[in-house]
């Protein structure tokens, strides 16, 4: 099947520079692709690309099967079917929240039906006559994406979507967006920084990070295969646990020997580091490894505390609430871990470090 | 984000092209021709006149030149922040309407007002004559304070100059935090000492920038100081110009003066730049008004009426008055100022209009340090007095003139007479340089509305770049780009230096008949031009007064 968005080994620059390279990933119809990066990683970039505001320094931009985007060549942005919500939403404002709609639309018949339809859909119909400064952030935000759907683009961009909208409803929102794209069957692809944003809306997400993407993969082998340490550091909480392989399946660390797949290429006495997420660490009542609890955070059904290891290492650890334990008080933990996420030791953040058996397959760009 | 060459801009093709830069650039030194011509001629070795100047009159210049600024600006201060105050922070009957009529004062240019006042307190006038009347007082046995003196100026030019101030610190007082006057008071502050310790000191740049704008308007005028037969650098740029017929010591004189506008105009970017910075929290209420009631009402409403009377309805009401006593002046010569003054005023708030957004739009697409210095340069024309720009507009033009037509003389054997100089050109030019500020301020303020995210949202929407042009951004500015017109209409109507000097010959607008004749002592004659000015002076007020109220979301509007 052809993909409705296709990257292939694209780069982007500025002037002489370069900020994004090799990005590649391909996106099937209805699919929902997130872009996830730290700031000034090149996300928005990236979209503005796809949308044809910028060109290509590299490589190209397929939209279901057609070129739209070369080095030497790009179609015009009104000209690619490209639906774009922007950050502030970027509505018209002399214009009420139906001309907004109606913006993209053109022929007169359809226009009048097909308003109608997206104010029911997000919900909008009686504050259709409005202008858009009298209406709250969210609907502001369900009129932008109205408006972007209205024409059936071929690809729907979403940039920062929820990033002005009150922290409190963002979830909601989300929500309702989610369904409204599966609704409508569109292919949509948003960027964010916000992981739990990305979990809550994306079929495939990409983490972009120096100047490359990472991984593109599901939410749940970026939490529990990182590709590499960078993944492993943005993606959830978690600390690197220095070790050293044994006996070709088992590493000793300061929290014992933890048995699991140790990084082909690492022989024994190869240092290594293991990451240990909050709750993989367990308190233990005989046994275990000698902590000391440093910090503590109340998070209702659970208490987050941060431990101190003998050598002065922290760890997290996340534990039911009702183990409310003191300040410097002493405890015992061991690691429980079903899968060990495992780096050999200096390698770089961006290099694909970890082999993992745990993953649910998808495919992985070359 | 840097935005570079393979960037596709959402900007039509158009405004891309090198030749829009290089027409940038070019417009903008055209358009700071004057003031470098200017500060270039303080650069070349004084003459005989210059030195004449300088043992003589200079130190008179420069000494009344800045007592009337300091008086001015003292006089505008305590009117524009008391009024500001009262009609921000408290409540009395009538704030409504006063907090809009304390603008009316803008309508009326400081040379009007000076021979209206002339002529109604002058020895013959209505006020000494019922004075003599009523208390049988016979010439000489009275004393009555002498108007055409410096107080006099300073008071005249104050009574229509203080708007400014009050615009300003209104705004800075509507527009400041309610939470910062709130904190104070949990910091255990009193409500009035929280004005005098957060609420004044946070609208003080706003402050300073009005009373900058004040000092610039004072130092420009001409109209007045030379009516009142006082010595400033304006009416001594004129004198050495016309009366030694020293163009070059003119323009020393010029650039003389110039170092004071610097200063002010210093004075104003920092304190704008302050002003922008000031505000650390963006949690707007409207501000609780103080409830005053009986005599402190009583006194702040006269407070604030009082200077609406003095600057703009008891003026208005004796030119009205004159204007209907002297009805046979409305005749065919009267029309043809009228229509002289309106087609000038058509004609370069049009000009200006299209150079505004010629270089707004340039700088948006193609904004570059060099060009945006440029820019800087050529609209610094706000500040520069009407007289210094005819001086500067002059000279060039006139060699311009003389050179081409030696040239045709010798080559050709023809002249080409004056073609720059001594026409509407150089006019038209000068108002250009004068008020492109005003106008490129409007129209960036109204660009600004359209967010670069929105253009790429009608381009992603399907739009080609003309379509974006016109269905977006046509409606979203185009309020703006009228009020900027209207707004330089009233300005070009009003100036009076520049047009003295630059008008070709026989050439009169309103502005120059009203002086001519006031100068000439028939004030009732020059009344009817009078109140045709003020009449068009009141529509920016009324501009003015509905952007005013507009300034803060929430915030009460006038009815």
């Amino acid at each position: 099947m052809t993909p409705q968005l296709e990257l292939r080994n694209l780069a982007i620059g500025f002037a002489d520079r370069l900020i994004l390279n090799d990005i590649g990933l391909a996106l099937r119809k209805g699919q929902i692709g997130c872009l996830l990066g730290p700031s000034a990683s090149g996300k928005t970039t990236l979209l503005r690309t796809i949308a044809g505001f910028q060109a290509p320094s590299l490589g190209q931009i397929l939209i279901h099967g057609r070129v739209v985007s070369r080095p030497d060549w790009c179609l015009a942005p009104e000209r690619r079917q490209v639906g774009m919500v922007f950050q502030d939403f970027a509505l018209f404002p002399n214009l009420t929240v139906e001309g907004n709609i109606a913006f993209g639309l053109r022929g007169e018949q359809g226009t009048a039906k097909r308003v109608l339809e997206l104010l029911k859909l997000v919900g909008l119909a009686e504050v259709a006559t409005v202008y858009p400064h009298e209406i709250s952030g969210g609907q502001q935000q369900r009129v932008a994406l109205a408006r972007a759907i209205a024409p059936h683009p071929e690809i729907l961009l979403l940039d920062e979507p929820f990033s002005s909208i009150d922290p409190e409803f963002r979830e909601q929102l989300a929500r309702e967006v989610q369904s409204i794209l599966r609704q409508e069957g569109i292919t949509a692809i948003f960027v964010t920084h916000n992981q739990y944003e990305a979990f809550l809306l994306a079929d495939e997400i990409g983490v972009l990070g120096e100047g490359r993407l990472l991984q593109w993969d599901s939410a749940y082998n970026l939490y529990h295969c990182p590709a590499n340490r960078f993944v492993a550091n943005f993606i959830g909480r978690g600390v690197f646990l220095p070790g050293c392989v044994v006996d070709g399946q088992s590493i000793e660390t300061a929290l014992g020997v933890v048995r699991g797949r140790i990084p082909d290429g690492c022989k024994d006495g190869c240092p290594v580091d293991l990451l240990v997420r909050p709750d993989d660490v367990v308190t233990a009542t005989d046994g275990g490894t000698k902590v000391r609890v440093v910090d503590k955070v109340f998070q209702g059904p659970t208490f987050q505390y941060t431990l101190a290891l003998e050598d002065g290492a922290k760890l997290l650890c996340i534990a039911p609430s009702h183990l409310d334990y003191q300040i410097n008080e002493r405890i015992r933990v061991r690691l429980d871990a079903k899968h060990l996420i495992v780096f050999p030791k200096e390698t770089p953040l961006a290099t694909v470090s970890n082999s993992c058996k745990n993953r649910i397959d998808a495919d992985l760009p070359s | 984000m840097v935005k570079k060459s393979i960037a596709i801009q959402p900007y039509p093709w158009w405004s891309r092209l090198p030749y829009w830069r290089g027409g940038m650039a070019l417009l903008a030194a055209f358009l700071a021709l004057p003031l470098l011509t200017v500060l270039g001629f303080s650069l070349q070795p004084a003459g005989d006149v210059w030195r004449h100047l300088q043992q003589t009159v200079l130190a008179e210049y420069v000494c009344n030149s800045l007592l009337l600024a300091l008086g001015v600006g003292a006089g505008t201060l305590v009117i524009g922040v008391c009024t500001a105050w009262l009609t921000s922070l408290c409540e009395f009957p009538g704030r409504r309407f006063m907090q809009w009529a304390l603008l009316l004062p803008l309508a009326m240019p400081a040379y009007i007002i000076a021979y209206t006042y002339s002529g109604m307190l002058d020895f013959s006038g209505p006020v000494q004559s019922a004075l003599r009347e009523a208390f049988s007082w016979s010439s000489g046995e009275y004393w009555f304070p002498e108007l055409r003196s410096l107080g006099g100026a300073i008071t005249m030019l104050s009574l229509v100059l203080y708007p400014y101030v009050y615009m300003l610190a209104r705004a800075a007082f509507l527009e400041q935090s309610v939470c910062a006057l709130e904190v104070s008071r949990t910091l255990g502050r009193g409500p009035w000492r929280s004005f005098f310790s957060v609420a004044l000191p946070l609208a003080r740049p706003a402050i300073v920038v009005g009373a900058s704008l004040v000092l610039m308007e004072t130092l420009a005028d001409y109209g007045t100081v030379k009516y009142f037969g006082l010595s400033t650098f304006t009416t001594g740029i004129f004198r050495t110009w016309f009366g030694h017929g020293d163009a070059a010591a003119a323009a020393q004189l010029s650039a003389v003066m110039m170092v004071f506008v610097f200063v002010l105009i210093v004075l104003e970017r920092y304190s704008r730049r302050q002003a922008a910075y000031h505000h650390t929290s963006s949690r707007y209420k409207a501000l609780p008004l103080h409830r005053l009631t009986g005599l402190r009402a009583a006194l702040a409403l006269a407070a604030c009426l009082l200077p609406v009377a003095l600057g703009f309805l008891i003026p208005a009401g004796q030119l009205l008055a004159w204007a209907a006593g002297t009805a046979a002046m409305l005749d065919a010569a009267f029309l043809e100022l009228v229509s002289n003054s309106l087609m000038l005023a058509g004609i370069a708030s049009s000009l200006t209009l299209i150079i505004a957004v010629f270089l707004a739009y340039g700088r948006r697409a193609n904004g570059s340090r060099l060009l945006n210095g440029a820019l800087h340069v050529a609209s610094l024309g706000y500040a520069i007095p009407g007289t210094v720009i005819a001086v500067g507009v002059m000279i060039p033009f006139a060699w311009l003139d003389n050179t081409l037509d030696a040239w045709l003389r010798e080559n050709f054997g023809i002249s080409s007479g004056l073609l720059l100089s001594g026409t509407l050109v150089s006019l038209l030019f000068a108002y250009v340089v004068r008020f492109v500020a005003i106008a490129l301020h409007s129209v960036e303020a109204g660009l600004g509305k359209i967010r670069p995210a929105m253009d790429e949202a009608a381009r992603s929407l399907g739009k080609r770049p003309w379509e974006v042009l016109y269905r977006v951004h046509v409606p979203v500015i185009w309020g703006t780009l009228l009020s900027a017109a209207l707004l330089v209409f009233v300005d070009v109507l009003k100036e009076l230096p520049a047009t003295l000097v630059l008008r070709p010959f026989n050439f009169n607008t309103l502005a120059v008949r009203a002086f001519e004749l006031a100068s000439d002592e028939r004030l009732m004659d020059s009344a009817s031009a009078a109140i045709a000015i003020v009449a068009v002076g009141i529509l920016p007020v009324i501009l003015l007064s509905r952007s005013i109220s507009r300034a803060r979301p929430g915030h009460d509007t006038p009815t």
